[in-house]
């Protein structure tokens, strides 16, 4: 670097470099902050690799078997933990496909419509919901939540809906349905605050402009504001799912654990996440404990690929400019 | 090159910070923290813990040694005895022939108190009516064999009880645990089908049902679904007012779960005198034995290089088996240990 500087022309070396040279108080904070910034990758690979360590038995053992079969048998010894991942995603889907139509109307409400006295109490409130912690979420469901569940919505529900295969069978409280619906509550104010902050960066000039074209409020909403927020917004709702693939709590309080498959919502299921939680501290056999390693090492995978996918769905979508899609 | 460098000194830094911490002490709980006396660490089951925690105040205020246990399960509380991570274990559920072949059999079980599974179900139409089950018709029941409440084979154990039609709604634990594990040993012991299809541990595959978390979990289940019928440690059903169902015992007779019977069922299976204390008391003799009851076990080395240490934990299991702590095990509802097997620790711990 000194001896280019020497032979080259003097206009090209950068201004700043005899500065930067003899501060230093700035290098010593630069290596600071490189270790700081080094720490979190590092700690990642050594967990991956803590977990892929502890899972090698059962890895050893069932191999890909254990994502496609559904026996979980401690006694027996034999691990399959398709139920697992199937009840992860159904209830965090769940939870996305009742939680995101109400918080994004919540969101837009606030930022377009309430009268301004209304806007920051709501806001404030809002983050309040999310400052709760999940096991307080999981007795309210247990004691409110399912039994007004059990008694008037499910009954409801299978007498209106109960064509489909998804809202027959008994009705026991804890289900699939109801540990989707406290994750909706939960992963609410995640999706309304994001999505607030996100629809407020939206110049105030595209709302303009479409009501100067003669929109109603509502046409202002979907034709200018939310298709320029629209990357931001699908952060938000990434945020949410990531939320609730790794809920663990309130889930394994309120869906009933059960290793099995059902088509009805009404039926119990259970969570990668609920899982572990559950057995890991009396789990005495060493395949039992591998088998919670791997299921451990699964859900880290299938939130990796989750939110791969969600980079790469904000990447496409935000091709054309959008706000909140450098900050995501 | 600089840069590189830096990079390099900064992984390295990185990897012995992690590397250091991977492999906890193995003699960190013996070192005096305050001079004050010695320190005993312990780790292990959940279920006799605030019996444990009791015990270790009264023990720390008259002695002067502090132990430390930490309420991990007895799962844990085996893996970290076996690591040696920890001065003693604790686990409701004894270790298995393969775990003590691990440490060369440098194990000692010694009992601490008494434990029992109470059955509890929720029939409103009945209110607070008891009802009568037996090993085969319970195991039946959670084998999802029998579904309704008027089947006829409960029919013809309470009889005179108006049992409803309804569907029966099998509540079990979600999480492993040492309750789990005595009441699949007595329906392992009991019902050859339940042995062959389901087995005995701290989680089992379950044929039927919902998992609660926890007692509590459970008990909430059983509360809300009307039709259900589940199971939880005799303790929190006490505390709890729960009703709990008399079973019929070995000798026929049909007990409900007290301190009195529970200690009935350890005094019931007699002990050889060569006994490793590793017995199972589920299904006991004994006209008055309550069948799903179980010692809880304290895990101590037979031979410790560290003699300082093995004495502390010897003195303190002496004043463990006295009346005074055995009368405290009382007030928390755990059955204390019946006479004859307080005398066979004893002569077991003497050097």
């Amino acid at each position: 670097m000194t001896a280019s500087t020497e032979t080259a022309p003097p206009t090209v070396a950068p201004p700043t470099t005899s500065l930067e040279r003899a501060n230093h108080g700035d290098r010593v904070f630069k290596a600071l902050l490189t270790v700081a910034a080094l720490a979190v990758p590092t700690l990642l690979a050594f967990l991956v690799f803590e977990l892929w360590d502890g899972a090698r038995l059962a890895i050893a053992r069932f191999g890909f078997d254990f994502v496609t079969t559904s026996v979980w048998d401690p006694v027996a010894e034999k691990f399959g933990a398709l139920p697992l991942i199937f009840g992860t995603l159904a209830s965090s889907l769940l939870a996305l496909v009742i939680a995101v139509p109400l918080s994004l109307g919540v969101a837009i409400y606030l930022t377009e419509f309430a009268p301004k006295a209304v806007r920051q109490p709501v806001a404030f409130f809002i983050g309040l919901l999310a400052a709760i912690p999940s096991v307080v979420y999981g007795l309210w469901g247990i004691f409110v939540l399912i039994p007004l569940l059990r008694t008037t919505v499910f009954p409801f529900l299978r007498d209106a809906l109960g064509f489909l295969p998804l809202f027959q069978g008994p009705i026991y409280g804890p289900s699939m349905l109801s540990a989707g619906i406290i994750l909706a509550i939960m992963v609410m104010p995640y999706i309304m605050s994001v999505g607030r902050e996100v629809l407020l960066a939206v110049p105030n000039t595209q709302r303009e402009a479409a009501l100067a074209l003669g929109a109603t409020r509502w046409e202002a909403v979907t034709t200018a504001v939310l298709p320029y927020a629209r990357s931001g917004i699908i952060g938000a709702i990434i945020l949410g799912l990531g939320r609730a693939l790794g809920e663990t709590m309130a889930v394994t309080m309120l869906i009933g654990n059960r290793h099995e498959i059902a088509a009805s919502l009404f039926a119990p299921g259970y969570t990668m996440a609920a899982a572990i939680a559950n057995e890991f501290s009396e789990a005495v056999g060493d395949l039992h404990l591998s088998a919670l390693a791997y299921v451990a090492f699964l859900l880290f995978l299938v939130t990796v690929v989750v939110n791969a996918g969600a980079r790469l769905l904000i990447w496409r979508v935000a091709r054309g400019s959008a706000a909140g899609s450098s900050a995501l | 090159m600089v840069y590189t460098t830096r990079y390099l000194v900064c992984l390295t830094l990185l990897s012995l910070a992690c590397g250091g911490e991977r492999t906890p002490s193995p003699d960190a709980g013996r070192v005096p923290a305050t001079g004050r006396g010695p320190v005993l660490t312990g780790a292990g089951a959940t279920f006799p813990a605030p019996l444990y925690t009791k015990w270790f105040d009264a023990y720390a205020k008259e002695t002067g040694v502090r132990i430390n246990y930490q309420s991990i399960g007895s799962g844990g509380g085996i893996r970290q005895f076996i690591e040696g991570t920890v001065d003693f274990g604790a686990t409701d559920g004894p270790m298995t022939d393969a775990q003590i072949a691990a440490i060369k059999g440098n194990v000692q079980h010694i009992p601490a108190v008494l434990g029992a599974v109470s059955v509890t179900s929720n029939l409103p139409a009945l209110g607070k009516t008891e009802l009568n089950f037996d090993g085969g018709l319970l195991a039946d029941i959670f084998l999802g064999r029998i579904t309704r409440w008027n089947d006829g084979r409960i029919a013809a154990l309470n009889p005179g009880v108006a049992l409803p039609g309804e569907d029966i709604i099998v509540v079990h634990r979600s999480d492993g645990s040492g309750t789990t594990f005595i009441f699949t040993d007595y329906l392992s012991k009991v019902s050859p089908a339940w042995n062959r299809q389901v087995g005995r541990a701290t989680s089992v595959n379950w044929p039927i049902g919902l998992g609660g978390k926890g007692n509590e979990g459970v008990t909430q289940q059983v509360k809300q679904s009307p039709g259900s019928i589940g199971y939880v440690e005799l303790i929190y059903a006490i505390s709890n007012g729960l009703p709990s169902a008399k079973l019929r015992n070995r000798a026929g007779a049909l007990v409900q779960p007290t301190l009195k019977s529970v200690a009935a069922a350890a005094a019931g299976a007699k002990l050889p005198p060569d006994t490793d204390f590793r017995v199972s008391i589920t299904d006991a003799p004994g006209p008055d034995s309550y069948p799903v009851s179980s010692f809880t076990w304290l895990l101590i080395r037979k031979e410790d290089p560290d003699t300082a240490r093995a004495g502390t934990i010897y003195d303190f299991v002496a004043w463990m088996l006295e009346p005074a702590a055995q009368r405290m095990a009382a007030d928390l509802h755990y059955a204390p240990l019946p006479v004859p097997v307080i005398e066979l620790v004893r002569r077991k711990i003497v050097r």
